[in-house]
């Protein structure tokens, strides 16, 4: 029991200063019978040793992606996060602190959220950003909220092209909150018909572009078509990094933009934590949902940042809340802008260019392998590959051969009749004698 | 200091006279630009080699013109971010007593088991068969989440306590649609002393929310929930220990009131660190509560998140658990379920909160510290915690008024300031007080209940001999506030890295980005 500082003799002390003779005097109003008479049936305390080697064993039987050849995406992308990140997101102050309440006493904190949010509006070309949601996903739902909010309608049409689990989120709430949703049918080819869809009803239109088959999209006729008829486009992205390539939504006059922004500083954790990255028009700022931080001036005049709108917010509008979110992403945060300001446009840009040089090459290789063929006209660092066996199965061989392929479209979406149809993604991780390994293997395992 | 623009880096700097020196700083205390302000648009901290020439796939999509980052090189960022660092308080740094939101010792052990390979470094989508210990990791969390609060089922997936909120009321709510009363069954009870998380997150699903009055002494009364129940209740969203620091001593006969009138109770588990080992929330009649593993197990707050906030289910909710799920096989093996369709016989998941699985990261941390701790650890960290906020009780409470002297504090304990009254001195102030005495301030202006509150939650991280310096500490400033030294609180802090912040002015003129100065500016 390390972790705990009084010494029995400390407890009879403090115990006789308030007056009472046992602790349990102090657990007085938990109803007679149910105060637990002793621990509870779970293992007792454990040295560090031992707690390393039991979490160690476990850690030992999960494959990591560092091991081996690696192209797995689908919304969670392995990068090189330079040593400096995960240094500086250790340093107590950043680590150990909590929500900058105290902000004369958060200015570290307050100050990077500021710089995070500057970051967030210039790489997607919008002119103000949230301090972050929990991830792509929920922040994808919270603006379609958002969107209902700002044009007072209720109906959401998402396109085919967005990522499942993200529809599967969007879709809990609206359930839950009687709101309507049209789905369009996922579309490997990017040739759905969003336009159609749009009449007078419509509160947003939800795109996702590089989307989930790795085509990018053009988001300008949808914006102009939206706006046409009062509503808004929900850009959507799940790779930051092709920021530094494509035209950003805000150029193509997105409402609202979200996007996954675990690439840049955070490691793939199995699924969390992540960071949503969340940015709009700056008309609807007190529509956003999430925290902001903004700059002020102390008593002296000297400048100074501090947690602010807070009047949309939970604690202070209750049931009337733009969202009941009181949090953020702070600490993944912290690590997307560390990295951010290593990178600078320079680094930033130069990396998305060789994300998408390594995709290149690697769908050159894989279309040189028998019966199988690269389906996207455009793409940035994934694509979608049709193989002549179900993917799922081809995905699983290539594992038992150490090499982790990709995402079979079966395991996003079982229902669709897709099953031949694999995801496939290319970092600046992978090397050339992993793309090698990568064909060859497929080969072998069709 | 002036940056590369030639254009002063802090508002006001060089007017200020404390800071009438040269480069704007002070002996150590540093004025930190913005990396803006320092930046290069060439600059950069990395090298990444150009890639061999190659033909593009972008198409016409191809980005156009600058993104305006700046870079730093390494040793540049570095220095920025520890600087930047220097300017916060957090645990490790001193007592953080914050009430509502326990901030208790975070083992480096914990982040060291998290960045293991086979949890960091492992993708939620890689095949299944290839992640045997991270489901495994999930089902032990799972288990002991289980076993803390006598509950038979737990959703591991919400990313937040006010996300696992959500979780928690769109499982009743499912439960209600399936009895067939989704239309009648709409309104929320929600204390008037609640989070006020609970009555947005209640909106969000869909409920109207009614209050349950705060009686005088602090806590929540049967009598009052049944006087509002009828037909169209759905359920009573009830934090326990509540936030004013007590038990609630009616909460069985709360819950089976709810349970008559074919209600769900909803617990805020905020404060489950008060009770873990010393009682389960199933026994009391909770169908669904989230729990804070970054409160209750100690996961960092890393400035306000990430956080955790897994949900555990009575029987009657536990079929409606959102997707993913671990589903345990006849024969031992592990299976992750992920979506409704493939869910077995006898669940009918309400949906998907999050992309993902959820926080891995924390599930680790979190169980880190469960495993050091043990049964036995956890039951007696709980009564550190009690112990230590009622020692800190009966230190101060000659001094400060206590709102609700009748019920023992659990884990913290409150005060009022109607022992300011007349000084001129206001609980912001006295709160501001503490930081030029090197704390941090406790919960102030919450719960809403009681005026002008401070919230005080030492945990069980804190030895006596720090409590009893707090305490002398708080006792030395209240005496100086019921003296006649008003100055030195309206004007605090005076030793923090900058002085009383302008928030009005923030809010008022809302400034959320950097903005490039014009060039006229710039050349001045």
């Amino acid at each position: 029991m390390r972790y705990l500082p009084l010494t029995d003799t400390d407890r009879e002390d403090m115990l006789a200063r308030i007056g009472v003779s046992d602790i349990d005097a102090l657990f007085s109003d938990v109803p007679a019978g149910k105060l637990l008479k002793a621990p509870v049936d779970l293992p007792r305390a454990k040295g560090e040793l031992e707690v390393e080697r039991i979490l160690g064993r476990m850690s030992a039987k999960n494959m990591a992606a560092g091991s081996v050849p690696f192209f797995v995406g689908a919304g969670a992308y392995k990068h090189h996060v330079p040593a400096t990140v995960d240094h500086l997101i250790q340093r107590s102050e950043f680590l150990t602190s909590y929500t900058p309440y105290q902000p004369e006493i958060a200015q570290g904190t307050l100050q990077y959220l500021f710089e995070f949010q500057t970051q967030v509006a210039a790489l997607t070309g919008m002119e103000v950003a949230n301090a972050s949601m929990y991830d792509g996903s929920t922040g994808t739902a919270e603006a379609v909220l958002m969107a209902h909010r700002v044009t007072k309608r209720r109906k959401a049409v998402l396109s085919g092209g967005l990522h499942p689990h993200y529809t599967a989120v969007v879709n809990t709430l609206s359930e839950m909150a009687n709101d309507e949703t049209v789905v369009l049918k996922p579309d490997v080819s990017a040739s759905e018909d969003i336009l159609s869809q749009i009449d007078d009803s419509v509160s947003c239109v939800v795109v996702q572009s590089p989307d989930v088959f790795g085509n990018l999209r053009d988001l300008k006729p949808i914006a102009e078509k939206a706006h046409a008829h009062g509503a808004l486009l929900i850009a959507v992205f799940t790779e930051v990094v092709s920021l530094g390539a494509v035209t950003p939504p805000g150029a193509q006059d997105a409402d609202i933009v979200v996007g996954e922004g675990q690439s840049i500083g955070n490691a793939l954790n199995f699924g969390g934590p992540y960071v949503g990255l969340f940015a709009a028009k700056s008309k609807y700022i007190r529509q956003m949902p999430g925290r902001l931080c903004g700059e002020t001036v102390d008593s002296q005049g000297q400048r100074g940042f501090v947690l602010t709108l807070s009047t949309r917010e939970q604690h202070i509008r209750r049931d009337k809340a733009t969202s009941n979110i009181c949090t953020n992403s702070g600490l993944c945060v912290l690590a997307f802008t560390i990295h951010m300001t290593l990178l600078g446009q320079a680094g930033f840009t130069r990396l998305a260019e060789v994300n998408h040089a390594n995709a290149v090459k690697l769908a050159g290789m894989l279309a040189g392998v028998t019966g199988v063929s690269v389906l996207n006209e455009s793409f940035f660092n994934e694509f979608t590959v049709k193989l002549p066996k179900p993917a799922a199965e081809v995905v699983e061989a290539l594992a038992q051969k150490g090499i982790l392929a990709g995402v079979p479209v079966s395991r996003l979406m079982p229902d669709a009749g897709l099953d031949d149809l694999l995801l496939v993604a290319s970092t600046e991780v992978n090397t050339d004698d992993d793309r090698a390994a990568f064909a060859k293997a497929l080969a072998e395992v069709l | 200091m002036l940056n590369r623009q030639g254009r002063p880096t802090q508002a006001g700097a060089a007017a200020h006279a404390e800071h009438a020196t040269f480069t704007g700083n002070k002996a150590l205390q540093q004025i930190e630009p913005l990396i803006f302000e320092i930046g290069h648009h060439e600059a950069t901290g990395v090298d990444i080699e150009k890639p061999a020439p190659f033909k593009s796939r972008l198409g016409k999509h191809a980005r156009q013109g600058e993104i305006g980052l700046p870079g730093l090189s390494e040793p540049e960022t570095m220095r920025h971010y520890v600087r930047l660092s220097q300017k916060n308080y957090g645990i490790d740094t001193g007592l953080f007593p914050l009430g509502s939101c326990t901030m208790k010792h975070n083992a480096r052990l914990n982040e060291k088991m998290a960045r293991l390979p086979g949890f960091s470094d492992v993708h939620p989508l890689q095949p299944l068969s290839t992640v045997p210990g991270a489901l495994e990791l999930m089902l032990d969390l799972a288990r002991y989440l289980m076993t803390l609060t006598g509950m038979p089922a737990v959703a591991l997936s919400p990313k937040a306590g006010a996300h696992g909120e959500a979780c928690g009321m769109m499982a009743i709510k499912a439960a209600i649609e399936a009895k067939g009363e989704g239309a009648t069954r709409n309104v929320v009870l929600v204390p008037e002393s609640a989070h006020g998380t609970n009555p947005a997150t209640a909106a969000l699903i869909g409920f109207s929310v009614k209050a349950v009055p705060a009686r005088p002494d602090g806590t929540v009364s049967v009598e009052d929930v049944k006087a509002l129940l009828g037909p169209d209740i759905a359920a009573i969203m009830l934090t326990n220990p509540n936030t004013c620091g007590i038990f609630e001593p009616q909460i069985v006969e709360i819950a089976a009131a709810m349970h008559e009138a074919g209600a769900y109770f909803y617990c805020d588990g905020a404060n489950f660190n008060a009770i873990v080992g010393k009682a389960r929330p199933g026994d009391l009649g909770v169908d669904a509560m989230h729990i804070n593993l970054h409160k209750t197990f100690s996961t960092p707050h890393g400035g306000g998140g990430p956080g955790a906030g897994p949900v555990v289910l009575s029987e009657r909710l536990a079929p409606y658990a959102p997707v993913p799920f671990i589903h345990v096989e006849d024969d031992g093996r592990l299976h992750l379920i992920e979506t409704r369709e493939a869910a077995p016989a006898g669940n009918k998941p309400f949906g998907r909160m999050t992309a993902f699985h959820g926080q891995m990261g924390m599930y680790v941390r979190a169980l880190a510290y469960m495993l050091s701790h043990g049964s036995d650890g956890m039951r007696q960290a709980s009564e550190d915690a009690v112990l230590n906020a009622n020692y800190i009780r009966a230190g101060l409470a000659d001094l400060m008024s206590l709102p609700f002297p009748d019920h023992p504090s659990m884990h913290e304990v409150l005060f009022d300031d109607e022992w300011l009254k007349g000084t001129g001195v206001s609980t912001l102030d006295f709160a501001k007080a503490m930081i030029d005495e090197g704390y941090h301030p406790m919960t102030v202006y919450f719960p809403l209940v009681v005026h002008g509150a401070m919230l005080i939650e030492p945990t069980e991280s804190e030895s006596k001999a720090t409590l009893d310096l707090f305490i002398a500490t708080l006792r030395d400033l209240a005496m100086a506030a019921k003296g006649n030294d008003k100055e030195r609180f309206t004007s605090a802090p005076h030793h923090a890295p900058i002085r009383r912040l302008d928030e009005t002015r923030a809010a008022r003129q809302p400034v959320l980005k950097w903005e490039k100065p014009a060039p006229a500016k710039a050349a001045e």
